[in-house]
């Protein structure tokens, strides 16, 4: 290509706009007479409703409406992803109403909403609700829900279980675990975690009684979805008569995926107000009670091999919490893209997982950065590192062993993304691990930890190394393998892309994909000019508004660059496919006779026989002279369903010191060694992982469970984290064009495991075996006491810690 | 996070701050930088039913010198004018200051709003405790009145403030090249706000005798209900050099006498340990400012 811009840092088109306080976010949107609405929230995490009353409330000034559940004429939300649902798992499935009528499960559960001429009449006559609540016993810890005597949320979910689902050989991976010479047994917690986009949710909700629409302005990922969802199983509206337009989003990490009860209010509120606008912008408190929270995971793992590195099986047992009610597509997390992938970059021949899916007294839960990789990818290394610790060997050197070799590719693994039921196989298509591990070693100075741990000794601090070697499955696909393969997810997983060359060569890309910060803007830019030999000034791209743009399923799971970008790369095609034929009838030539270089169409051995892109599309835009058979103008649109997954991989080594005295952890040097293929715009996949990878090292770190607001919950700050170091092997993914992977969750997949295991490293020296996330100074200096004190008190011997 | 509604008066001269406090007293709040009270009332934690802003009063503003050495700094001076101030050369000012919040607060945020508003893991209170600050307080009906820093706190956001009185001002010690001081502190991450601080100023008056040390002050933060002077400890370290051993045999009575915090972010028994350890780690710090 003429112009060649993948695989150039360009300069993000976005931040113009956004850094200079430009962008149109949700809140930035007002509309006239628009109103607004404040949601009142449950105080207590299990409660009957005894009555609401709302008298006071619609007196107060500035109210206009106020609703409960009984005013809500529509179905709870939905659920689109049961765990392994066609292939006949039981799921029991409760979602949320828009508001709660009889009872609610979690503290922050919607239970009424007023409307009111001002954001601050609202929240004042939110307070003026009073409900009678009959508070109930509640229960948080999902491996204590399922037994005898637990709080029991829902009659028809006995034991408080959603699904228990497994997946592997059951009865080879027990005779692996029998016979092996060295088994390490260990509960692992992967806590809770509440993904903190910097833009909450918001939305604006406008119904049209002249022509009975509905529009909904959303802080959204998916609004293609979203009208899908709202119409289809919601609120029994046509899907024609429902527009949803996500404008700027700052931030969403999954969060902004799923459907949530705001979308039906202010939609309803805006009707039963006749067309006025209604406004309902969430607040912080809310996100972090309101907006889905990610992982949460207690995993019985069981590793068994050879003294001489094999691992030969890996048995697990995960009690998956999924919250109050189900978000939607909270199942599929702890399942398919969890246990699925437990295995790795790992050869292991026998994986078994048990996943059982439960209810608790808290926010759901449900795809959060990485989901189920990283839970996955946390199980996986820790599993290693504990393997190593008992057989005695470098911890590296055991990950070496048992890396699938690159001759292996395609590669099934036993864990079963082709053992499932029906329909296609998925393969682990292309890898090459060990040059990563090499690069990352060499990086991190592995060979000289032991002077260096010495060096930090004498100063009062316990150094340790923690190695994460990671794979990720991106873009998830094709349709026919998602949808055939057992797995129950409801829905398709291709991508579009629209292109239009206008009569002045301005080309205009509209995508069926939604970004919240990624700089699609930018990379389906520097993508689409390239193909047709374009300036990337002269593309524009446009998306998020489900009027305008090609039916999409939206932006998550690392898939826009793989599947989306490859929907715009065949619409590019076509353009130049069209073009050539015209080129062909305005240079009097024959179409096999044109060449294509850049936006030049020339006939063979006539140079001077030429046209340009934008002289054809002028020409076939006035189509004055158009040939028969021929339509006019240049606008193609493509669908593309990607053959296979991407397979990201890498290795993170991150190194830390803990101040013994304090327990406080101090992340020294992070090295990241991540293979996502070729890059678009190298700029953007670093920004990526440095995001990823800050995100992942705030699980280790800190994360608190009775946290309300910023007070309380730490996210990780810039001054608590060194400079990334980072590198790249390039294997390109065989898959799509551009031979790219997707980054956007390799960094927190990968990070979480790396310092965990560092800090295990660190502590090992003191007779400390594993020590649980979240990795926070009083925990990490009670267990120095503990250690000091002779007491294993759970940290140390895990052989005997299966319950 | 919109507070509930309050009425609003804006103070131009401390008269007039004054006036307002006498006739609403108990039903108002002062308001000066916002950086502690606006968060409060936004998560409608704080309600009250009146503010008066008193944050463009020029008079309380800014540093001055008096006639015996001491410092004065008015209530309203701001914590990156206290950082921006060559005059404020104490040890312990230079180690907290830089780690209070962000940018943002520190310009806005008022030493007199920290001190007043009273929070128990807040730093200056620590600060002033140990350097044997006084403040300088005055209302309408009982005029002007000086306080001794270590009898201004009483219990959680609590002080000996009446409702009717403002601070005016805070008085340092001259500085001072027989003295050290360092303050040390854990972080909750979340908040800033401190785990376990403790402040320490190490010196000698003119009847010390050899390389011992007779004027020590530990002011502990974030650990007891309210900021105390752990006077066990500055006891066992008069007339000591303030090396290592003595350091370690005194710092272990730092929560002598004192209820310990426990909540999310650490039990009594984390934060207690913590406090020995940034009691000793201020010592030591105040001690290598001397060397």
């Amino acid at each position: 290509m003429a112009t060649e811009l993948v695989g150039t840092p360009v300069k993000r088109v976005e931040d113009r706009r956004l850094i200079t306080g430009k962008g149109r976010y949700l809140d930035d949107i007002a509309m006239p007479g628009m109103v607004h609405m404040a949601i009142v929230r449950s105080p207590y995490a299990h409660a009957n409703i005894k009555s609401v009353d709302t008298s006071i409330a619609r007196s107060m000034p500035g109210v206009v409406d106020v609703l409960t559940g009984a005013d809500v004429p529509y179905n709870p939300l939905p659920m689109a992803w049961p765990a392994g649902g066609s292939a006949g798992i039981q799921n029991n499935v409760n979602t949320p109403r828009a508001l709660a009528t009889d009872s609610v499960k979690w503290q922050g559960e919607g239970v009424a909403a007023v409307v009111a001429e001002t954001a601050e009449q609202a929240a004042d006559a939110a307070e003026a609700i009073i409900v009678d609540w009959e508070p109930l016993p509640a229960v948080v810890d999902a491996e204590a829900a399922t037994k005898p005597g637990a709080p029991q949320l829902h009659e028809n979910a006995p034991n408080n279980v959603v699904f228990e689902w497994s997946v592997g050989d059951k009865d080879g991976t027990a005779e692996a675990v029998k016979g092996a010479e060295v088994v390490v047994k260990q509960r692992l917690v992967n806590q809770r975690l509440i993904p903190n986009p910097m833009e909450t949710r918001g939305d604006i909700g406008l119904y049209n009684p002249g022509t009975d629409e509905y529009t909904i302005w959303m802080s959204s990922q998916t609004p293609h979805i979203q009208r899908l969802l709202l119409a289809a199983f919601v609120m029994g509206v046509p899907e024609h008569k429902i527009r949803c337009i996500s404008p700027d989003v700052g931030g969403a990490f999954g969060t902004k995926i799923f459907c949530y009860a705001d979308y039906v209010l202010v939609l309803l509120a805006s009707k039963r107000l006749n067309g006025r606008p209604v406004k309902w912008v969430e607040s912080r408190r809310e996100n972090y009670q309101a907006t889905i929270h990610g992982r949460d995971h207690i995993t019985y793992l069981e590793v068994a091999g050879k003294r001489d590195g094999t691992v030969d099986a890996i048995r697990v047992k995960t009690y998956a919490n999924l919250g109050g009610r189900l978000s939607t597509i909270g199942p599929g997390i702890p399942t398919t893209l969890y246990a699925r992938v437990l295995s790795g970059c790992y050869r292991i021949p026998n994986v078994y997982a048990e996943v059982v899916g439960v209810y608790t007294n808290t926010a759901f839960v449900d795809a959060y950065r990485g989901a189920g990789r990283p839970e996955a990818t946390y199980v996986v290394e820790r599993a290693m590192d504990l393997f190593a610790d008992e057989i005695g060997m470098d911890k590296a050197e055991v990950r070496r062993r048992n890396f699938i070799p690159p001759d292996q590719f395609p590669y099934e693994n036993p864990s079963g993304l082709g053992t499932a039921s029906g329909g296609a196989k998925i393969y682990i298509d292309s890898g090459n691990y060990e040059p990563a591990l090499d690069k990352a070693l060499a990086a991190a100075g592995y060979g000289d930890v032991a002077a260096a741990k010495a060096d930090a000794k004498a100063r009062g601090k316990l150094l340790g190394i923690g190695l994460s070697s990671y794979i990720e499955v991106c873009g998830v696909a094709p349709s026919k393998w998602i949808g055939a393969v057992g797995e129950g997810w409801g829905a398709a997983m291709w991508e579009s892309a629209n292109i239009k060359v206008h009569l002045t060569g301005k080309v205009v890309v509209t995508a069926g994909t939604q970004p919240q910060g990624q700089g699609h803007e930018t990379t389906y830019a520097q993508v689409v000019a390239d193909e047709l030999g374009v300036p990337m000034d002269d593309v524009v791209v446009q998306h998020s508004d489900t009027q305008g743009t090609p039916f999409g399923y939206g932006s998550y799971g690392s898939r826009t660059s793989s599947v989306g970008m490859t929907a715009a790369i065949k619409a590019a095609g076509k353009i130049r496919e069209k073009a050539r034929r015209y080129a062909a009838h305005m240079l009097e030539a024959s179409v096999d006779d044109i060449e294509v270089e850049g936006a030049e169409y020339r006939v063979k051995g006539s140079p001077d026989k030429k046209k340009t892109l934008q002289e054809i599309a002028f020409a076939l835009d006035l189509a004055f002279d158009a040939p028969e058979g021929m339509e006019p103008y240049l606008d193609e649109t493509s669908y593309h369903d990607t053959p296979n997954c991407t397979w990201p991989f890498g290795t993170h080594i991150a190194i830390v010191e803990i101040d013994e005295a304090t327990g406080v952890v101090d992340l020294k040097r992070y090295v990241a060694v991540d293979d996502v293929g070729k890059k678009i715009n190298p700029m953007i996949v670093n920004g990526q992982l440095h995001g990823g990878i800050a995100q992942g090292v705030g699980q280790g770190e800190d994360g608190s469970l009775l946290s309300g607001s910023m007070l309380d919950y730490a996210v990780p700050r810039a001054e608590w984290l060194p400079t990334f170091e980072l590198d790249e092997t390039v294997t390109p993914s065989p898959v799509n064009p551009l031979g790219v992977k997707g980054v956007g969750e390799a960094g927190a997949i990968a990070s979480t495991a790396a310092v965990a295991n560092a800090v295990n490293d660190a502590l090992a020296p003191l007779g400390i075996r594993h020590l649980d996330m979240p990795l926070t100074a009083p925990r990490v200096w009670k267990a120095i006491q503990d250690a000091r004190a002779g007491s294993s008190n759970g940290h140390g011997n895990g052989k005997e810690a299966k319950a | 996070m919109i507070p509930a509604a309050f009425e609003y008066d804006r103070a131009t001269s401390v008269e007039e701050a004054l006036g307002l406090l006498r006739t609403h007293g108990a039903d108002a709040k002062l308001i000066a930088g916002g950086q502690s009270l606006l968060p409060l009332m936004k998560l409608r934690l704080a309600r009250p039913d009146r503010l008066i802003d008193i944050g463009r009063i020029e008079a309380l503003k800014g540093i001055r010198r008096l006639d015996d050495g001491r410092l004065a700094v008015g209530s309203l001076t701001t914590y990156a004018d206290l950082i921006a101030s060559p005059e404020i050369k104490y040890g312990l000012f230079r180690d907290a200051l830089p780690t209070i919040a962000d940018v943002q607060v520190r310009n806005r945020g008022t030493i007199g709003g920290a001190i007043a508003h009273a929070d128990p893991a807040s730093d200056m209170p620590a600060l002033l405790l140990a350097l044997d600050a006084e403040l300088v307080c005055r209302s309408a009906h009982r005029g002007q009145r000086t306080i001794a820093a270590t009898e201004f706190f009483e219990g959680p956001f609590t002080t000996v403030l009446d409702p009717d009185e403002l601070l005016i001002e805070i008085r340092l010690p001259a500085p001072s090249q027989h003295h050290g001081s360092a303050y040390r502190m854990l972080e909750q991450p979340a908040s800033g706000f401190a785990i376990a601080g403790v402040a320490a100023v190490i010196g000698q008056t003119e009847a010390a005798t050899g390389d011992t040390f007779d004027d020590i002050r530990i002011a502990v933060t974030g650990v007891g209900d309210h900021p105390y002077r752990a006077a066990a400890v500055e006891a066992a370290l008069v007339g000591t050099p303030v090396d290592a051993p003595s350091i370690a045999a005194a710092v272990g009575a730092v929560c002598e006498g004192v209820e310990v915090m426990g909540d999310i972010h650490a039990d009594r028994e984390y934060r207690a340990a913590m406090a020995v350890v940034m009691a000793q780690r201020a010592l030591e710090g105040a001690r290598a400012r001397l060397t």
